[in-house]
Order: structure tokens, then C-alpha cells, then sequence
């Protein structure tokens, strides 16, 4: 247990000064500005906005300042501002169809309509460092072609191709108020509205582990990406002021759907099934691994058999999934302990001295 | 279009540009309009929500900072705006320019203010959809077999 301590401030004060002063680095080195990390670290940016749960550059590459590039406390920064703004309602869903793509490719459907398109994209690259960034570099070239028509450009989803047959489930519309993480505790069993939030939030890291045991073989569940995108979707609102909806902003999103092999079950014909991922800015490695876990983590729905895996354990995943929650309890325990440890010193002097005195005894009586 | 399709339009179109551009066009505005404001720009968060498996019901992703502001013109008409971001100077001229587009000044404001923000857009889409296009692929698969 966590027990109040006094004094230390002193030493605190200094502690936080040395913080900033370390945090500044070298001062012969030119200062990051917030534009810098926006625009240059913005994978790291999208990452803060994702799992600090809200979307504004600007604060996610402020906290990346602050928090010297640690993401998790930058995450944690995050979602301590997020707690003091005011809700002004929620949006209507997403229209990813809508979504103007930069990238968008499907590993089903080679020649899916509206093409693939990779994007920029790490794929294909050789992963050996480029020592040509490391001088100073000038800007890439641009292309120039003719000015493209927008309106012919909108790319549906690739589900709606591969479904023509029937063989995919169908995920319905219905118009259930989905619960809220932020402002109810998560209670289990969850429905699928209240997993996906917890996983859309949840650890990059922890979801890729999970996602990985699946594929190797912990509730395998043969998934396939049926389509990843990423791009800007419109954010609209209805306005009680005005009595109809507007758009109120953009944001970029990563979507994954997978398309998973499915045998059957007594509910269920044989079919092939779906798991869902939809993550805030461009974190595709996050949103195929969400949609992996929540493809195992919906067994029970489809009539499949536990077979004890983690990724299908709802409990263990959804209670262990948020990284300011694990790095908040696993960080206490570096704080003052004193008395608790007090105690815990005279128990085992105690029990040490019977155990002696017992052994003695023994000896003697030997 | 309708007065409705053509004000969630223009309000639409002020919430996604870029606070200095719209601050930029509207420099002057604030000068020759009095107005007051009804209700202080205020930041918030708004919960985006998204659709299971794109199609499905909604769940909740996360917040995305909104400012918003209300406020009357001398001659009695009111203009709301929310935009995105924590940008008050922005919801304000926006709320401003709300307002304006539904008096005689409506014109001026369309040239002046949303012709130069819609362009902006446009170029800016037309840019990615450039990218895009350039990185448009064809697989071919292979003939498997031995024969």
C-alpha cells in the first residue's frame, strides 16, 4: 500500500530542474519546436493521439516535448488534459467509405476496384538505414500531373466486393447508444461497441503481443486482411442549436477489417467472418492487431470453442489492454513504501527468530 | 441547395480549414461588423464514433478538441460555429463569418472568405489524390503448378 510521506521538496524541486535541464539536452543543439515533432515525428504524434484517446496534434507533439519522447508518459500527459474538457456531445460514426484514402490495400482481393494503393508506406523497403537523412536533406520531389476528379475517386469498401456471394457475415446497424469507457467502468461482460473502444485505446504493444499469439496458434483464428486504409474521414455532429448536423472537423483514421476462415458452428453456417479495427491517425500495426484480438475475442458469439487462449480471455484483455492503468499501478510501487516495508521487515524478523529458535531446539534434542 | 444544405456547407467548410487561414481571410471583418457574442468561445471534446466492421453499430474511438462560439450582429442575426481545435480566434471569425453569410453580405463573404478557403481545400485534396494515384499498383500473381 501506498502510504503519504513528508519533506523531500527541496530535493524534488531540484529533481524537476535537473528534468528540465535534461530535457533540453545539449543547448549548443537547436530546440525542438512543436511544428518540428508534428510534422517530422508524426507517427509518434498519431501513436500519443490513439491511445491518449484524443485527437489534436498540436497537444500530442507538446507531450511528446515534455515527456522526452517517452510515449507512455506522453499518452499519460494526454489523457490527464482530456479529463479536463468539457464533452460537447459525440459524433455521428464515421463514414469510412467516405474517406479520402492515401493508402488502401487488401490482401484478398488483388484486383479490387479502385486499385491498391500503397501510400507511404514502409512496405517494401529494405530496412537499412539511410545515412543520407543523416546529412542535412533537401525535399522530396512532388509529382505533377493533371488535377485528378475528387468525386471519382471514392473508394468503397473492399467487404462489400468480396460479400457478393454471401460468404462474409454482415456487420448490421442498429441504433443502440454504444457505453463509454471515459464515463462509465468497464464492467464484463463487455458487448462488442465497449471492447473496441478498450481496444482502440489500448497498448500498441500489448496488442500486437496478443495478435501474434493468435497467428501462432493461441485460438488461431487464419486471418487475412481483407482491407487496410488510412486516411481523412469528416467529423459530423448534430447541433442542438441549430437542429441539424454540420461537420465539425477531419481526422485522419486507420482502418483494418479482416476476413477470417470460419468452419461453422451450431449457430453460425460456415462463413467467412470479420474482425474490425479502426485506430486515430496512421497506426497500422495497431489496427490490424485490434482487429485480430477482436476477432478472438468474439468466440463466444459465434459459437466457437474457448480454448483457454489469452487473446480470447475478454477478462484478461480488456483489464490489462490500458497502458496509463498498467503504468500507473506498476510505477507506484518505486514510491515511498516505508512503513508498509517496516512491517514486512519485523514479520519475517520474526518468523526468522521461531525458525532459529525451532532448528536450536531440534539440535539439542539431537 | 437549400438554406440548410448551404449553411452546414459554409460552416462545414470553416470547421476543417486551418485556423490561420481563416484567420487571415477574416482580419478585417471583426472591424467593419460590431457584434456581440452570445456565448465565449469554449474548448471541448467531442467523442468520434466509429462503425463496427465500417457498416455496423457505433462505438466509441476517442475525443477530437472542438471550439465552439455564439454571438449576435448589430442588426440582430446569429451565427454559430463549432471548428476543430483549441483555436478561439477561429471559432470566433468563423461564428462571425456564420452570421454574415445570412445577411445582403452573403456574397461579398462567399468571394471574399469561402471561395478562398473551398480553392485551398481542393488543392490540398487534389495533392494526396496526385500521391495516391502515383502509388497505385497492380499485382500479378504467379502461375502456380508444374505444368
Amino acid at each position: 500500500m501506498y502510504v503519504a510521506v513528508k519533506g523531500g521538496e527541496k530535493a524534488i524541486d531540484a529533481a524537476h530542474d535537473w528534468l528540465a535541464e535534461v530535457r533540453r539536452g545539449d543547448p549548443a543543439v537547436a530546440e525542438l519546436s512543436l511544428a518540428q515533432i508534428r510534422e517530422q515525428m508524426s507517427l509518434a504524434v498519431d501513436r500519443v493521439m490513439s491511445e491518449g484517446s484524443l485527437f489534436d496534434p498540436d497537444l500530442a507533439a507538446l507531450a511528446i516535448k515534455q515527456s522526452r519522447g517517452d510515449l507512455i508518459e506522453a499518452i499519460f500527459l494526454i489523457r490527464a488534459y482530456r479529463t479536463t474538457l468539457p464533452r460537447f456531445g459525440a459524433s455521428r460514426p464515421v463514414e469510412t467509405d467516405t474517406m479520402q484514402c492515401q493508402r488502401r490495400i487488401s490482401a484478398t482481393f488483388k484486383d479490387v476496384p479502385g486499385g491498391q494503393i500503397l501510400g507511404p508506406t514502409f512496405d517494401y523497403t529494405h530496412r537499412l538505414l539511410d545515412f543520407k537523412l543523416a546529412a542535412e536533406g533537401g525535399s522530396p520531389e512532388t509529382p505533377t500531373q493533371d488535377t485528378p476528379d475528387l468525386a471519382a475517386e471514392r473508394k468503397p469498401h473492399v467487404m462489400d466486393f468480396l460479400n457478393k456471394d454471401g460468404l462474409i457475415e454482415t456487420a448490421e446497424a442498429t441504433d443502440d447508444t454504444p457505453p463509454d469507457l471515459t464515463r462509465e467502468p468497464l464492467e464484463l461482460p463487455a458487448n462488442r461497441a465497449l471492447r473496441l473502444q478498450n481496444l482502440t485505446r489500448a497498448d500498441e504493444g500489448f496488442l500486437l503481443g496478443l495478435a501474434y499469439s493468435t497467428q501462432r496458434g493461441y485460438a488461431r483464428n487464419h486471418a487475412f486482411v481483407g482491407e487496410l486504409r488510412i486516411g481523412k474521414v469528416a467529423i459530423e455532429m448534430d447541433i442542438p442549436e441549430l437542429g441539424f448536423s454540420i461537420e465539425i472537423g477531419e481526422i485522419t483514421v486507420t482502418e483494418c477489417e479482416t476476413v477470417n476462415q470460419f468452419k461453422g458452428s451450431k449457430t453460425e453456417p460456415p462463413q467467412f467472418t470479420r474482425g474490425y479495427g479502426l485506430v486515430f491517425g496512421q497506426c497500422e500495426r495497431k489496427a490490424i492487431s485490434m482487429a485480430l484480438v477482436d476477432r478472438a475475442l468474439r468466440w463466444n458469439e459465434l459459437g466457437e470453442d474457448f480454448a483457454g487462449a489469452p487473446a480470447q480471455d475478454e477478462e484478461f484483455v480488456l483489464s490489462h489492454s490500458d497502458n496509463i492503468q498498467a503504468t500507473g499501478f506498476l510505477e507506484h510501487i518505486k514510491l515511498p513504501h516505508y512503513v508498509d516495508f517496516q512491517s514486512e521487515l519485523e514479520l519475517i524478523r520474526s518468523i526468522r527468530t521461531a525458525a532459529t529458535a525451532q532448528a536450536d531446539t531440534r539440535l539439542a534434542a539431537e | 441547395m437549400d438554406d440548410q444544405t448551404n449553411r452546414r456547407n459554409w460552416m462545414g467548410l470553416l470547421a476543417k480549414s486551418a485556423p490561420q487561414a481563416v484567420k487571415e481571410l477574416c482580419q478585417t471583418l471583426s472591424e467593419t461588423h460590431r457584434f456581440t457574442v452570445l456565448r465565449q468561445p469554449e474548448t471541448g471534446g467531442v467523442m468520434v464514433r466509429g462503425r463496427t466492421g465500417g457498416t455496423g453499430s457505433a462505438f466509441n474511438v476517442g475525443e477530437v478538441t472542438v471550439t465552439r462560439c455564439s454571438l449576435r450582429l448589430d442588426e440582430g442575426t446569429v451565427g454559430h460555429s463549432y471548428v476543430q481545435g483549441r483555436d478561439k480566434a477561429h471559432a470566433t471569425q468563423a461564428a462571425l463569418v456564420d452570421a454574415l453569410m445570412q445577411t445582403p453580405a452573403a456574397d461579398r463573404i462567399e468571394t471574399e472568405i469561402l471561395h478562398p478557403l473551398r480553392e485551398t481545400r481542393a488543392r490540398q485534396q487534389a495533392a494526396i489524390q496526385l500521391r495516391a494515384n502515383a502509388t497505385k499498383v497492380d499485382f500479378f500473381t504467379m502461375v502456380r503448378g508444374d505444368d
